[in-house]
């Protein structure tokens, strides 16, 4: 093969890359765009927001949608809209933070439990069993029962419900790729551990976590949001999704609209986060395509 | 089946070992973590000696491994104390509400099962259609509702706008209905997902194909060879769905004013009923780690491939 015809003839048979791929599935591409304008709302919120989200007006209290309030006012005449713009920054705040805590401890665990095996696996699996008996959201729950609401606490607690996820998932992953021949080539040019794990062990179970993280934001949305619904998660007037339908829900008989607009942002990020995930796994492991 | 008797019991020994680190989890939650839970209880205003007494009332007073052996031991003779709120015995509360938590959770099971297994078939007998895409969109859009805003809505049209259904309370039949769709909605959009994954994936085998080859038609080729197969992956998902269901069910409960240990952890929770917390952590726990096993033997006994090592 002469030299010049050598890069025409690899990129020939390259499988495109995964943002390609990706690119290619509407689907996915509708989640990044809905993720994308949140995040851009969040970040630009106190440009984009028409009203200060904790300002009260007693004087337009439960209003409906109108030209001046586009979503209504609540029961404290707040903007809905605002609320939700602002609402949106705190959302995805929890999510990647709790998302992050997950897999800070997750993977690390994960790694460990799956390459050295031995009583390093016992005692993480068991400790996964222990944490996979609680219903996630039972635990994110107690934990805020415990430790007490707010920002900080919501987030820790969402951040842990998460972990086993990751350590089982990791683990799995590590078990496949420490059989291969790579691993046994390495070990054999007497390559330590902690290379074959950074070099080599690491890089390959980034896909699934990959996806497994994008579709735990989505189920982080749901349970921070889920906790202030219930009125343990972040305290008002801070404008939180979940506590903002939760408030809305007494006035479900009077104006159904104040608890309607932040549960449809719920759902729209949650789905958002989800056609992203869908999408990563099938750019990444065609194979695992489910629907 | 050789070997089924150790999988038994080691399956076994792996459950009870997770129960006890449940709980040593859960009286470890309680006593270690930031907070003293009789400050809590007595509240801000309480003078030193009333906190002093329910330190004492509690056994929090004890050196912690003592209080550790006393909670096992009440554990075992099914003593999960008394509720700080009504003094009445926790297990007493607990088993009033029971019955309506495993009412509704069974319920959304089946429901689940029946739509999401129906619906999965169907997307996958006609895979790559305008009905595989429109029941893939459904499912997709149950799995990110939240319930809490699902069931919010289904009272919003048919208990405010259509006057159908109750919107709260567990006074007769119908009000059972909407707490039951609504914590049924996550469920079926996933085991709808993994029957259509599973359905596809047993079509594609060879034996699918023998069938076909035999002449049999292809309604009895599905319902004979696809789906019995397909069903096996899909029964531990319903199964193991069950956590999942019962951490939906305190929301759900809540949304609907459903009288059940979900509201019940809520209400103690917001009233700091820290014995209360304690004791229905435990038996969702315990309830999870039961369901699980059985799924998990069921399993073992319903797929002929898995072998007990």
């Amino acid at each position: 093969m002469r030299w010049w015809t050598r890069g025409s003839i690899t990129s020939e048979y390259r499988r495109p890359s995964v943002l390609r791929r990706l690119w290619r599935q509407r689907a996915a591409l509708v989640g990044v765009f809905i993720i994308a304008a949140l995040a851009l709302a969040g970040v630009l919120a106190p440009i984009i927001a028409p009203y200060n989200p904790v300002k009260q007006d007693l004087a337009h209290v439960l209003l409906p949608p109108c030209p001046t309030h586009p979503l209504g006012t609540d029961h404290l005449g707040r903007d809905i809209l605002s609320r939700i713009i602002y609402g949106a920054r705190l959302s995805l705040f929890i999510g990647f933070l709790a998302v992050g805590l997950g897999l800070a401890l997750g993977v690390p665990l994960g790694i460990v439990s799956g390459y050295y095996g031995g009583w390093a696996d016992l005692v993480v699996q068991r400790l996964v069993d222990i944490m996979l008996s609680f219903p996630s959201f039972l635990l994110a729950l107690s934990l805020v029962a415990l430790l007490g609401v707010g920002l900080t606490n919501v987030i820790l607690a969402v951040g842990v419900s998460t972990i086993p996820s990751f350590i089982r998932l990791t683990r799995g992953a590590v078990l496949v790729i420490r059989e291969q021949t790579y691993i046994e080539a390495a070990r054999a040019v007497g390559t330590g551990d902690g290379r074959i794990l950074f070099r080599h062990i690491l890089p390959n179970v980034t896909a699934p976590v990959v996806v497994q993280a994008t579709l735990s934001l989505g189920v982080a949305v749901l349970m921070a949001s889920g906790l202030g619904f219930l009125g343990l998660g972040v305290q008002p007037p801070t404008p939180e999704w979940g506590a903002m339908l939760g408030e809305g829900r007494n006035y479900i008989f009077s104006a159904p609209y104040v608890a309607t607009f932040p549960g449809l942002a719920i759902f729209l990020a949650v789905l958002g986060f989800n056609l992203v995930g869908d999408g990563l796994r099938d750019a990444l492991d065609p194979r695992l395509r489910l629907v | 089946m050789a070997g089924i008797g150790t999988y038994l019991v080691r399956r076994l020994g792996a459950t009870l070992v997770a129960l006890l680190g449940v709980s040593t989890i859960v009286f470890l939650m309680v006593r270690v973590l930031p907070g003293d839970p009789a400050r809590v209880i007595a509240g801000l205003l309480a003078s030193e000696e009333e906190v002093a007494r329910i330190r004492t009332q509690l056994g929090l007073d004890l050196p912690l491994h003592l209080q550790y052996v006393r909670f096992l031991g009440a554990l075992l003779r099914g003593d999960l104390g008394r509720s700080a709120r009504t003094f009445e015995p926790v297990t007493l509360e607990i088993m009033h509400r029971l019955p309506n938590t495993v009412l509704l959770a069974i319920s959304s099971s089946l429901l689940a099962a029946v739509l999401g297994i129906g619906a999965g078939a169907l997307a996958a007998t006609h895979a790559n259609t305008v009905l595989d895409y429109t029941i893939s969109t459904v499912v997709l859009f149950g799995i990110s509702m939240p319930v809490y805003w699902l069931g919010t809505m289904l009272i919003l049209l048919f208990s405010i706008k259509l006057r159908w259904l109750p919107a709260a309370g567990a006074e007769g039949p119908t009000s059972l209905i909407l707490p039951t769709v609504t914590l049924a909605s996550f469920s079926v959009a996933l085991v709808a997902r993994m029957t259509r994954s599973s359905m596809l994936e047993v079509m594609r085998s060879d034996y699918i194909l023998t069938a076909r080859a035999k002449g049999l038609p292809e309604h009895r080729v599905i319902r004979i060879h696809g789906i019995r197969n397909a069903l096996i992956p899909v029964i531990t998902v319903v199964g193991l769905q069950f956590g999942n269901l019962l951490g939906g069910a305190v929301l759900t409960e809540s949304v609907f004013g459903w009288p059940g240990m979900g509201l019940l952890l809520v209400e103690s929770i917001f009233s700091r009923d820290y014995p209360m917390v304690q004791g229905i952590v435990l038996v969702f726990a315990f309830l999870v780690a039961a369901v699980n096993l059985v799924v998990d033997l069921a399993y073992a006994l319903v797929d002929p491939r898995i072998h007990y090592v």
